[in-house]
């Protein structure tokens, strides 16, 4: 369960504030498909950057299976998202020093596990790249860079996986085989997918949308089953 | 041609948020240029105050010196010339204790006794004021200041000069070519030389010399009139000296000073360089994104390179000029540290030349290292602007790179340039590039084989931080080769520098194990020798020694007389030797050579003899050769049996020759004796007791001595890390722009890693790891190979012998490495502080 709670973000821009949200409070069960929202400027990524723990909100809670993210410290909010949280970014951010492999067994690394090579090589497989492992992020396509980086953010089988703009950068035909690939692994690992767009027509693969404009949700709808 | 005129104003507008980053580049140049502006424009003072004080320090237009005893014949020739016009003056130097009357204690000074008029040239100034002028006025003495203090003693007080009383008018204030050295350990005093006889000083085997001192009229042509005055001196034993002469030994005896001084300034001026080089690499790395969108908007590449060489350019200028306004107030400094050895005043003045020096050659040495890593700037592809992962500036091989291969033989050529021009001969000059040459050669190899091993040696089972770190040596972008190559090249000069240095010091420095004496008696008479024993053991001070010495000369080898021979050198018959005779080998000497004489075997009536080998090479004698010794009158022939190896840098007394005691202990001798006494005061009494019943015998506080020398050490010391430190500062600027360099990809993977849960002590254990290797590669690479290089230093360019001093090279070689980790650290802790929410921002 992955709960927001009136969530308030404001930033100092040049001596005056700036909310970025405001008062954002929303649940997501276990499972979910959702999809957030609305045009450039938003709140969206700030939005992503919260309930992920990448940041911490100016008011407000997030609870992650009943932790509240706010109340730790950095260090700690890094551990719990190499146990629970999987990220997929529009611009890739693979390591360009790292292989395709390496790329994807970092995660677990971070947490001290061995022998994890067999599991990359077992996840990219599964995202159509067994015969790449070993290639660098500059010797791959922009498809297959986003699959490396899907293959990453599911090795640590997250319970939440983030998707900022994950087809941005792609092309049509592309992006339609990486939204299905993570309809896919939503689907037979039980992993919640918060996806955040602007693409209308990707949002509705989803099955619940949550639509911010200026920094607050003015519309949350539930979507007729696909 | 109008495409051209937009770029100044581009270039500045460009530079706007990068200034601050450009001050290390500056800063780089400016520490390299001030090291060099402050050594030249120290050069260029000695220089001047050499060629202005050399007549002062003679004291007359030509010198001429013999000893004391050689006098009648020298004063004979220079009698006739007063007949010509030519002013002649005399003085006679020797040691001997100063006391006053009933004081209690005695010091060891060096008498000068003078005739009027001199010197001719320079002025010895004394307090009170103008005193020296009437110095011959009665029985009058002007003493070293410090000889007051010792003694106890105040102006208008007497003090005595073996059998004389002299009267203090007052004291030495400056004299010129007085070193502060030889002036602490026998301080200087000046009497009318009409009043020598009445102290009685000189006696048989007392060592005085005699200075002629000659004032030639107006016009005359001073060499030529030594060459003229040369041939009558022959048959004197006289030695003729100019004012050329003096400065020619006065230059060559600081030019080892001058030349180190001068490796400093390359060495200082290089690692200036390299800095400009990494800096600016990492400049043009962060710029990538402000090329690309200048290039997306219309930019040629020549225009985007016109930009920043025109950034690169004028800083190289302005930090050149912050340089040389630095070191122009530091060699303000150099006089105070190095004043107290060099006996002659250095006047400072403003040197134009070591400025305009310091302009050019640094902006032109900041240029042409920043030229190379500049030309990435023409790679970057416009497409960078829309996709960040279009890659950065592509490289394409050196050899299909034209402009590039222009920038680094210009590079290469500018620095050969640079040093034959400060090794002030092209042998050396070539030299030394060929060894920098070498070194980065072998640094880039290294770096190359560290990145092979790395793959080789990693291993899945270690710890994913550990192997995370040590992958970082060869993954792609690495920045193994600029790290290795930058902070070896550093570390090879630091420690280059370091090692020759010590090693110069080495030649100076007098060797810790001194024997246990303390205190020295010399010139002591045959018939006082019992007496003063009995006096040192009444004090219950040991007689450590009681060393004879027999004055002599070489008269003859294998029969040939040393005075006929054309191929010695000229001192072979002037040369006094102060020989002594023993039985047995002494602790500060060793044989070489032969075997040690047995003392009574002798063989056809003759003696054998062991001989220092340094003094034996030089008089190209070998084994088994026969001298013939004129010991004062009396021809006495020896056999050579050894050569020994002697360290004269030992407080003890050693000999050139030495005899069996057979062979000379009926000859007429003066003795010295070494004891230890107890404390200061025991042996300030025992030298007072020793002057007031043999007046004629000096003592030496031999502690004193060291002290003093060591102290002249310290000095000297630390003259040369001052000018060491510069490259130190400079090396560690190197260090953080090579570290700069990668710091934007760095500080990318480790916000990644964070987004995807490493713990800020992980990032920080996968940089140590990385960081510890490049140092530890990079330094040890640099240590080893500053060995050859300072070998090569000391061969080479001072020719004299060289030792690595292990400890203090590992110890920086550790130093260079926890540095290399703390400023790796140091310049990545926007890593640390920067939140995972900039990878999303980023996108």
């Amino acid at each position: 369960m992955l709960v927001a709670r009136e969530l308030t973000q404001t930033y100092d821009s040049g001596g005056h504030p700036l909310t970025v949200l405001r008062n954002v409070s929303f649940e997501i069960a276990d499972g979910s498909f959702i999809a957030i929202v609305g045009p450039s400027g938003s709140g969206k990524t700030t939005l992503l950057g919260l309930l992920a723990g990448l940041d911490t909100p100016s008011g407000g809670q997030v609870l992650l299976d009943g932790v509240d993210l706010t109340t730790l410290s950095e260090d700690q909010r890094a551990k719990l998202r190499g146990e629970k949280v999987g990220f997929v970014f529009q611009s890739f951010q693979l390591i360009p020093t790292l292989t395709a492999a390496e790329n994807v067994q970092v995660p677990l690394e971070l947490r001290g596990e061995r022998n994890v090579s067999a599991r990359a090589r077992e996840l990219l497989t599964r995202v159509g790249l067994g015969d790449r492992t070993h290639h660098f992020p500059a010797q791959l396509s922009g498809g297959e860079q986003q699959r490396v980086a899907i293959a990453r953010a599911f090795v640590n089988a997250p319970r939440v996986l983030f998707a900022d703009e994950p087809t941005g950068n792609l092309d049509t035909a592309t992006g339609a085989r990486i939204v299905e690939l993570l309809e896919a692994i939503n689907r037979e690992s039980g992993t919640t997918i918060v996806l955040v767009t602007h693409d209308l027509a990707l949002a509705r693969k989803s099955r619940r949308i949550i639509r911010l404009s200026d920094g607050a949700v003015v519309e949350d709808s539930i979507m007729a089953a696909a | 041609m109008k495409r051209w005129l937009a770029i100044p104003t581009l270039a500045w507008r460009e530079s706007r948020n990068s200034r601050k980053r450009l001050v290390l580049f500056m800063s780089a140049i400016s520490i390299g240029v001030a090291a060099l502006v402050a050594i030249d424009a120290y050069s260029g003072n000695l220089t001047r105050s050499v060629r202005e004080q050399s007549r002062a320090l003679l004291g007359g237009d030509l010198a001429v010196n013999a000893r004391q005893t050689n006098r009648p014949s020298v004063d004979s020739v220079l009698d006739t010339l007063t007949r010509h016009g030519i002013g002649v003056g005399h003085v006679v130097s020797f040691a001997s204790m100063a006391a006053v009357p009933n004081g209690a204690t005695t010091k060891l000074v060096q008498v000068r006794a003078v005739s009027p008029g001199v010197p001719f040239y320079g002025t010895i100034e004394t307090d009170p004021a103008g005193r020296y002028s009437a110095l011959q006025d009665g029985q009058f003495i002007l003493i070293d200041p410090s000889l007051l203090v010792a003694l106890d003693a105040h102006v208008g007080d007497k003090i005595v000069l073996g059998y004389a009383q002299f009267t203090i008018i007052g004291t030495l204030k400056s004299v010129p070519g007085d070193v502060s050295v030889a002036s602490s350990i026998g301080p200087r005093v000046y009497i009318p030389e009409r009043y020598l006889a009445e102290t009685r000083l000189l006696t048989f085997g007392s060592r005085a010399d005699y200075q002629g001192l000659l004032k030639l009229p107006a016009g005359t042509n001073s060499a030529t009139f030594a060459k003229a005055l040369k041939s009558q001196l022959d048959s004197t034993k006289g030695r003729i000296r100019s004012v050329q002469d003096t400065e020619r030994n006065l230059t060559n005896s600081i030019k080892s000073l001058d030349r180190f001084l001068g490796i400093v300034g390359l060495v200082a001026l290089l690692l200036g360089g390299i800095g400009v080089a990494s800096a600016i690499y990492a400049y043009v790395a962060e710029k990538n994104d402000t090329v690309a969108t200048l290039r997306c908007v219309g930019a040629t590449s020549s225009q985007v390179l016109g930009i920043y060489v025109l950034e690169a350019a004028a800083l190289g200028v302005i930090g050149a000029m912050i340089g040389v306004a630095l070191g122009t107030a530091a060699q303000f400094a150099l006089p105070h540290v190095l004043g107290g050895f060099l006996p002659l005043d250095v006047t400072i003045r403003l040197e134009p030349r070591a400025m305009i020096t310091g302009i050019v050659v640094g902006a032109w040495t900041a240029m042409m290292f920043a030229l190379a890593p500049l030309l990435g700037v023409r790679r970057v592809s416009p497409l960078q602007a829309i996709r960040k992962n279009a890659g950065g500036a592509s490289r394409a091989r050196l050899w299909n790179d034209v402009p590039r291969m222009v920038a680094i033989a210009a590079l290469a050529a500018s620095v050969v340039a640079i040093a034959v021009q400060r090794a002030d001969s092209v042998r050396n000059g070539v030299g030394m590039s060929a060894g920098i040459a070498a070194a980065l050669i072998v640094l880039w190899l290294s770096a190359a084989l560290i990145s092979w091993l790395a793959r080789k040696v990693i291993r899945e089972q270690w710890p994913f931080v550990v192997r995370q770190g040590v992958a970082n040596l060869y993954r792609p972008a690495n920045q193994t080769r600029a790290v290795v190559l930058s902070l070896g090249f550093g570390a090879f000069l630091i420690s280059t520098l370091y090692l020759v240095q010590t090693n110069l010091l080495r030649q100076l420095a007098v060797s810790g194990e001194a024997s246990r004496a303390n205190l020295v008696f010399f010139d002591v008479q045959e018939d006082q020798i019992a007496g003063l024993d009995s006096i040192v053991r009444a004090s219950r001070s040991p007689v450590i020694q009681r060393v004879p010495i027999v004055p002599m000369k070489l008269f003859a080898i294998n029969g040939t007389p040393v005075a006929a021979s054309k191929t010695l050198p000229p001192w072979a018959a002037r040369r006094e030797y102060r020989s002594s005779y023993r039985d047995s080998l002494g602790a500060s000497e060793k044989v070489t050579q032969g075997r040690w004489f047995e003392p009574a075997k002798w063989k056809n009536g003759v003696y054998e003899a062991s001989m220092d080998e340094n003094i034996a090479g030089e008089l190209k004698l070998k084994i088994g050769d026969t001298l013939t010794w004129d010991v004062q009158g009396a021809r006495v022939p020896v056999v050579l049996s050894s050569f020994r190896q002697v360290n004269w840098a030992r407080f003890e007394p050693n000999f050139f020759v030495l005899f069996p005691t057979a062979a000379l202990e009926h000859a007429p001798k003066s003795f010295v004796l070494l004891t230890e006494a107890k404390d200061a005061m025991v042996r300030a009494r025992l030298q007072r007791a020793a002057v007031d019943r043999y007046p004629n015998a000096s003592s030496l506080d031999l502690a004193q001595v060291q002290e003093t020398i060591g102290k002249i050490l310290a000095k000297v010391s630390l003259a040369i890390r001052f000018m060491a430190l510069f490259s130190l500062a400079t090396g560690a600027l190197v260090l953080f722009s090579a570290v700069a360099a990668s710091r934007r990809q760095r500080l990318r993977e480790g916000v990644l890693l964070k987004t995807l849960g490493a713990t800020r002590a992980q990032i920080g254990r996968i940089m140590l790891a990385e960081y510890a290797v490049l140092g530890a590669i990079g330094s040890a690479t640099g240590m080893l190979l500053s060995i050859g290089g300072a070998w090569g230093a000391m061969h080479f360019i001072f020719e004299a012998p060289f030792s690595p001093a292990i400890v203090p090279t590992v110890a920086l070689t550790l130093f260079m490495m926890a540095l290399t980790i703390t400023i790796g650290l140091l310049s990545s802790r926007d890593v640390f502080r920067e939140t995972p929410m900039a990878a999303l921002r980023e996108a």
